[in-house]
């Protein structure tokens, strides 16, 4: 304990004394969450949406009107051919197609239950996805109008349900910051923790100071917990300010409790720590590291549902989504900040985190050698 | 009879297909100077880093202070203070700062961290630079820092992995007198060195040639047996064999 004492004083001296280190892990991350929701949000307000219509009928018009008027899409084009929607997908004159099928009115009256068709351009996928997720949220608010207007009042339990692939929308308001924020606060905090703690032990490793470590009886745990700790409470303290700056530029607070998050959020930074020192212990200079530590994070985000929603993968980048600590870190944050989720609604996510912390800092216990 | 503090027998260490420490044998007795010579690329600092725990050995066994180095090298790491040839305290601690670290992670109290840290700044006269960074201090006071950390703890044996490699020679000279001051509070030392005016300080040598021993006695009795009036000429007599060679 005396040992983790002196290895504490000793690391948070060199941070606090890294000039280079400094505005890298507190000012860059809070400089992206002001500048990045707000340079994305312009985007998102214009997406353009093919509508093909097999059915045209009084409701397929007031939907259409519906969604011209939500103010975030754009009416590309209106016709009855995929073809043509196509097309312009292709030639990126539109973002999303919404296919409406024959009878859609009809089935949707009599039997309580029609399916619309949406296809999102995988290229720009951003604005595809976000803008599959508004245009959810349209057709549910559409949905629930049906329902007011056609239900029986005998049958007032039962709800007409439009069947869509984007089912866990939760962004009643459609702003565009809400969904967008708690999930680049889950990736500042995963950058900078990731990265510090790659680079960490091996700076030591080039510097030549580990030989001076490594030939005394510190424990592993000991040298590894004493690199841990500060990145973790730099993590906290990234992520407290994180929030403060969502409170106080977005608006944003979060719907569920706080506590939980904080719980979530502590043991997803010990597993993320874990993964930065585990390349650390096998890298040989900072480059390398930083090199596998970025192809890493690379796969992590873009398969973590921060940009498209991990149920539209094909099942393989499911199962490689699921295998990385970040993907359910961003779903718990949306979850809890959004949707007010309880702990008991991520306890499943919450023992993932625990498993990966124990196992990604057990290798990197197992895997740094004080005797080569 | 005191127990030695080296016991060394065929070890052996392989990178590869390459032979980089070949067989060594030797002993050192406890208290005592000795001095580990070879060109560049003999196999110096390879030997000395698996003696401290640092490096697993291929074959051959060696105790250190009566420690197996292939499975007790945490007891090893107990008993031996050890400065490497490259300089590795923190650059960006003070003098101070680094002595409370090493002091503190080898189990010293407040009090003696205290009293050493005095200690050390009067005895190396660094009191005005005491709170500087030491990397902005001259490399001869780098080297005497790291020597006075390396022996903070009162280890049984102490490695010196070329401690006065590129310094003046008044701060050799007082280099040195740090070496003897410590042998004399009964710390073995375990040197190398390329001067060998310092060869000449030990109470015996090794000379390794192409990670081989091929002499090994006291000064005196090495300049008999190869007929040579300096420690220099022993030294250029072995070498002159040597196939690897950085220079
Ligand atoms: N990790 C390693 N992998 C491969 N070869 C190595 C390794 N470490 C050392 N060697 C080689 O082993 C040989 C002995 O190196 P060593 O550093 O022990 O020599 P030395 O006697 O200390 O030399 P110097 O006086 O230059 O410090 C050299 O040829 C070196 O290139
Ligand atoms: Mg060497």
């Amino acid at each position: 304990m005396r040992t983790l004492k002196f290895l504490l004083r000793k690391e948070f001296k060199q941070i606090f004394r890294d000039k280079g280190l400094l505005p890298l892990i507190f000012i860059m991350p809070m400089i992206q969450l002001l500048v990045m929701p707000l340079a994305a949000n312009f985007d998102v307000k214009n997406v353009n949406v093919a509508i093909v219509d097999h059915d045209h009928s009084t409701y397929t018009q007031q939907l259409v009107n519906k969604i011209g008027a939500s103010g975030y899409f754009r009416i590309a084009n209106y016709s009855d051919s995929y073809k043509e929607a196509l097309h312009l997908v292709e030639h990126e004159k539109a973002d999303i197609i919404l296919e409406i099928p024959q009878n859609f009115e009809r089935n949707l009256i009599r039997e309580n239950n029609q399916k619309v068709f949406l296809a999102a351009d995988a290229i720009n996928g951003v604005k595809g996805s976000i803008g599959s997720a508004y245009l959810t949220t349209v057709l549910t608010d559409f949905n629930s109008d049906v329902r007011l207007k056609w239900v029986q009042p005998q049958r007032l339990g039962a709800v007409s349900t439009i069947g869509i692939d984007y089912s866990n929308w939760f962004n009643p308001l459609m702003d565009y910051h809400k969904f967008m924020v708690p999930a680049i606060l889950a990736l500042l905090v995963t950058m900078v923790g990731g990265f510090v703690a790659a680079l960490n032990i091996v700076r030591e490793k080039e510097i030549g100071t580990i030989e001076q470590i490594n030939v005394t009886p510190i424990k592993k745990w000991e040298f590894i917990l004493g690199k841990m700790i500060p990145f973790w409470l730099i993590g906290i303290f990234d992520f407290t300010l994180g929030l403060l700056i969502a409170r106080f530029v977005y608006g944003i607070i979060p719907v569920g409790s706080i506590a939980t998050l904080y719980l979530f959020v502590s043991v997803y930074m010990i597993a993320l720590l874990g993964f930065g020192l585990l390349v650390s212990t096998y890298s040989s200079n900072q480059l390398q590291a930083m090199f596998v530590a970025f192809f890493f994070m690379m796969i992590f985000i873009l398969m973590s549902g921060l940009f498209s929603p991990v149920e539209n993968m094909p099942q393989w980048a499911k199962v490689i989504s699921n295998l990385t600590p970040v993907t359910h870190f961003v779903e718990v944050m949306r979850m809890i900040v959004l949707k007010g989720s309880t702990f008991a609604n991520i306890k499943k996510q919450f023992f993932i985190e625990i498993i990966f912390a124990v196992v990604l800092n057990s290798w990197a216990i197992w895997n740094y050698r004080k005797t080569s | 009879m005191e127990e030695k503090a080296i016991i060394c027998k065929d070890l052996t260490k392989q990178f590869g297909d390459f032979v980089a420490v070949n067989k060594i044998s030797f002993e050192v007795d406890s208290g005592e100077i000795f001095g580990f010579l070879g060109a560049n690329g003999a196999g110096k600092t390879t030997a000395m880093r698996m003696l401290c725990g640092l490096s697993f050995p291929s074959s051959g066994e060696a105790t250190v202070a009566g420690f197996n180095v292939f499975n007790q090298q945490e007891k090893i790491k107990r008993n031996i203070g050890y400065m490497s040839q490259k300089f590795s305290l923190y650059e960006n601690l003070s003098i101070l700062e680094n002595i409370e670290f090493f002091g503190g992670i080898y189990g010293l109290s407040d009090r003696q961290l205290k009293e050493k840290g005095e200690e050390l700044v009067n005895t190396l006269r660094l009191q005005k630079e005491a709170k500087k960074m030491v990397g902005e201090l001259p490399l001869g006071w780098k080297q005497k820092l790291a020597f006075s950390v390396a022996i903070i703890h009162k280890p049984k044996i102490v490695f010196l992995d070329e401690p006065t490699g590129g310094v003046d020679p008044i701060t050799r000279r007082q280099f040195w007198d740090l070496i003897y001051k410590a042998a004399d509070d009964g710390i073995t030392v375990f040197v190398t060195t390329h001067y060998m005016d310092e060869a000449e300080y030990c109470n015996r040598i090794s000379i390794m040639v192409d990670g081989r021993i091929d002499a090994l006695d006291t000064p005196t009795n090495l300049k008999k047996q190869f007929s040579a009036e300096t420690m220099n000429d022993v030294f250029y007599e072995l070498a002159r064999g040597a196939k690897r060679s950085d220079n």
